[in-house]
């Protein structure tokens, strides 16, 4: 218990931004790495350069800014159904 | 020696000794049923038998075949893991009640006819509701009694196709459907409610959460699942089920953005996961159907793990919304790893189940050049990752520290999650023993270099989209407006209305007529003779020089006479004669 309490290596911002780092070099190299694929696209569209990382990241942020937007609407308070 | 014997029976009669069994021996048992369950399956030669002539009908209730085979292995594989996850509990009727269901789904699995698929269909609504009511709170109460209600309306739309389909066709045999006509749409619709297909979907969401620690990974298997395996055995490549599919995959994304509670979340992504699985139904190539079982068969064990880790930080710190949780890697760090292990493979992570499942599914749509309904699974992958692989594990484990130091959950959970987390990797890093008992033959490689830089970089880059977007995606303590609106709210909105409308009708009336009309009748009846004695004697009287006082008492006198009948008759006769006079004029 007392090793656990100790563990907070999430907690310190110095951590959090050396994984943004790896982070952003993770996805730079996953990138970078399609100079090595050869792709046989199935619609023409699907074989250019760093496809699935645009397409990643792309419909990501569609479905965040989406349902942010529904959310407006179909967001209530918890004890919506209790009134 | 082969024994030839229905696995459901096992589980359904076995259930019943349940309640004599006491202490450690009652777990062992409940662990031990679906382990014998599974050895007989595994036994099982392909064909059918166990038939019975009932009411004219020919009923088969084991119908064996490579199909019913790999969903009878995933179903008692996770029966085992959920009882050993439950084996610090004591509850008879959870116990029960999951081996009826687990059971009942294995009876919709072997029927080979839609009587007793229809009759083991029913139980397992039944018999699961009983996973929501052992919560024994007044939300799953209300919960579990709207799951039972959309589930008999569900059933009661299977059973009318099922009822047409026997008529028209004279046959109960349980096969792929050919004509599409409104009695196989019927069957169709009955079987889309239990796969929570949109706009019949909100049940789901609505009801699991409200489930026990333990229910949860059981209910999160088999009514979802049984319903996959029906499309598959009754509607492969209806081409609506592609739409079904597609819509299923994004609109359980969006919503579990939305969610707050980790369990809505993993609800919400089961709809998300099984619009796959109708999606390839729908597509009907050979791969395709491959994919959609074998997914089905991943989906079961890293779903049933994801709601074990979410289970066991429910069980440890009895709070399961995200805005409540956050900081819990420092204290159950073992939770946090297999909940991690889930949340990869629903993602479809390389080296995980989801991997090596989802990815014919998607193939299959590509062989059929399906151009959109590829780019939509797709960009459903990525949201997995979103919303399940990311959002489920950072809010609870991570996040904002709250303060919660509750310890790593009991033993028999973690070796439960021990062992689905395995199952996990293996399947991932070697799909061939399931690929070996699906339906058709797989020839299959999901490890190239090309898929895993392509499945890598839609992932990653989920990732860091989640992390760049993490201000707007801050929890808020909401819950989320979804199809049950329409008969919590609206049933509401439909009372007031009633209420206000015909009790409004109700009110007028009395007013009018019970009141009004009626007493009006009453007083007329009652008092109408003595208005017309003192109207017409008292100008008499008047005349014959009776007055004041006199007069006064006289018409106290006439009108007591009257009200008590004890008129002489000369007075009477001419009251009456005079009254029927007036209504006779008035003719």
């Amino acid at each position: 218990m007392k090793n656990n309490k100790k563990f907070d290596f999430f907690d310190k911002p110095e951590n959090i931004k050396k994984l943004w780092i790896m982070l952003y070099a993770l996805c730079g190299l996953l990138v970078v790495s399609d100079f090595f694929t050869h792709r046989h696209p199935h619609f023409g569209f699907d074989g250019f350069f760093g496809f699935y990382a645009l397409l990643g990241f792309v419909s990501c942020a569609a479905l965040i800014l989406f349902s942010k937007l529904v959310g407006l609407v179909l967001k209530v308070k918890e004890d919506y159904y209790d009134n | 020696m082969i024994i030839d014997f229905p696995p459901p029976a096992i589980l359904i009669i076995g259930a019943l000794i349940v309640p004599f069994l006491k202490g450690k021996i009652k777990n062992w048992y409940v662990v031990l049923l679906p382990v014998a369950a599974f050895l007989l399956i595994w036994q099982l030669e392909l064909g059918a038998s166990w038939k019975v002539h009932f009411f004219g009908f020919n009923l088969t209730f084991l119908r064996v075949d490579k199909l019913s085979k790999v969903f009878g292995y995933i179903f008692t594989i996770n029966a085992v893991a959920a009882f050993v996850y439950a084996f610090h509990l004591k509850d008879d009727t959870q116990h029960m009640a999951a081996l009826f269901y687990m059971g009942s789904s294995l009876g919709v699995v072997f029927a080979g006819d839609v009587v007793s698929l229809y009759f083991f269909w029913e139980i397992m609504a039944v018999a699961s509701a009983f996973l929501i009511f052992a919560r024994k709170t007044e939300k799953a109460q209300a919960a579990g009694m709207r799951y039972i209600l959309v589930h008999i309306f569900g059933g009661l739309c299977l059973l009318a196709g099922i009822i047409i389909y026997i008529t028209q066709t004279g046959s109960v045999a349980f096969n792929p459907m050919t004509d599409r006509n409104w009695e196989t749409y019927l069957i169709l619709f009955g079987i889309l409610v239990n796969a929570a297909a949109p706009p019949i979907s909100a049940w789901l969401p609505d009801a699991y959460p409200e489930s026990t620690v333990t229910g949860g990974v059981i209910l999160s298997a088999y009514t979802t699942k049984t319903a996959v395996y029906t499309l598959v055995r009754g509607f492969p490549g209806w081409e609506i089920l592609i739409v079904i599919g597609c819509i299923m995959t994004i609109y359980g994304i969006i919503y579990a953005l939305l969610e707050n509670d980790m369990r809505r979340i993993l609800a919400y992504s089961i709809i998300n996961q099984v619009g796959f699985m109708v999606c390839g139904v729908g597509i009907g190539t050979m791969m395709s159907i491959n994919g959609s079982v074998a997914h089905a068969f991943c989906h079961i064990i890293y779903k049933a793990l994801l709601w074990m880790s979410a289970g066991s930080v429910l069980y440890m710190t009895g709070k399961s919304k995200c805005t409540d949780l956050g900081g819990l890697y420092k204290t159950m760090p073992l939770t946090l790893i297999f909940g991690c292990i889930g949340a990869l493979s629903i993602s479809s992570f390389p080296a995980t189940s989801g991997f090596t499942s989802k990815s014919l599914i998607i193939d299959g749509a590509i062989h059929q050049h399906l151009v959109w309904v590829w780019l939509i699974l797709e960009v459903a992958s990525a949201g997995v990752f979103l919303h399940a692989g990311i959002k489920f594990p950072y809010f609870v484990f991570f996040a904002k520290d709250k303060g919660l130091r509750p310890g790593e959950t009991n033993k028999s959970m973690l070796i439960a999650m021990g062992f689905m987390s395995f199952m996990c990797i293996f399947l991932g890093l070697y799909p061939q023993p399931l690929y070996n008992v699906l339906p058709y033959e797989v020839h299959y490689q999901a490890y190239t270099f090309n898929h895993v830089v392509a499945q890598l970089q839609l992932l990653m880059l989920s990732a860091l989209v989640f992390f760049l977007f993490l201000p707007l995606l801050k929890r808020t303590d909401t819950i989320s407006i979804d199809t049950d609106w329409f008969y919590r709210q609206g049933g509401r909105l439909f009372y007031n209305i009633m209420d206000k409308g015909l009790n409004g009708l109700n009110r007028v009336s009395d007013q009018i007529f019970v009141r009004g009309l009626a007493g009006y009748i009453g007083r007329v009846s009652r008092y109408g003779p003595e208005w017309i004695a003192i109207f017409s004697l008292v100008p008499a009287w008047i005349v014959a020089g009776i007055r004041g006082e006199k007069l006064t008492r006289r018409k106290t006198k006439i009108s007591l006479a009257l009200r008590t009948g004890t008129t002489p008759v000369g007075i009477s006769a001419a009251v009456a004669t005079t009254f029927l006079l007036i209504v006779f004029l008035l003719n």
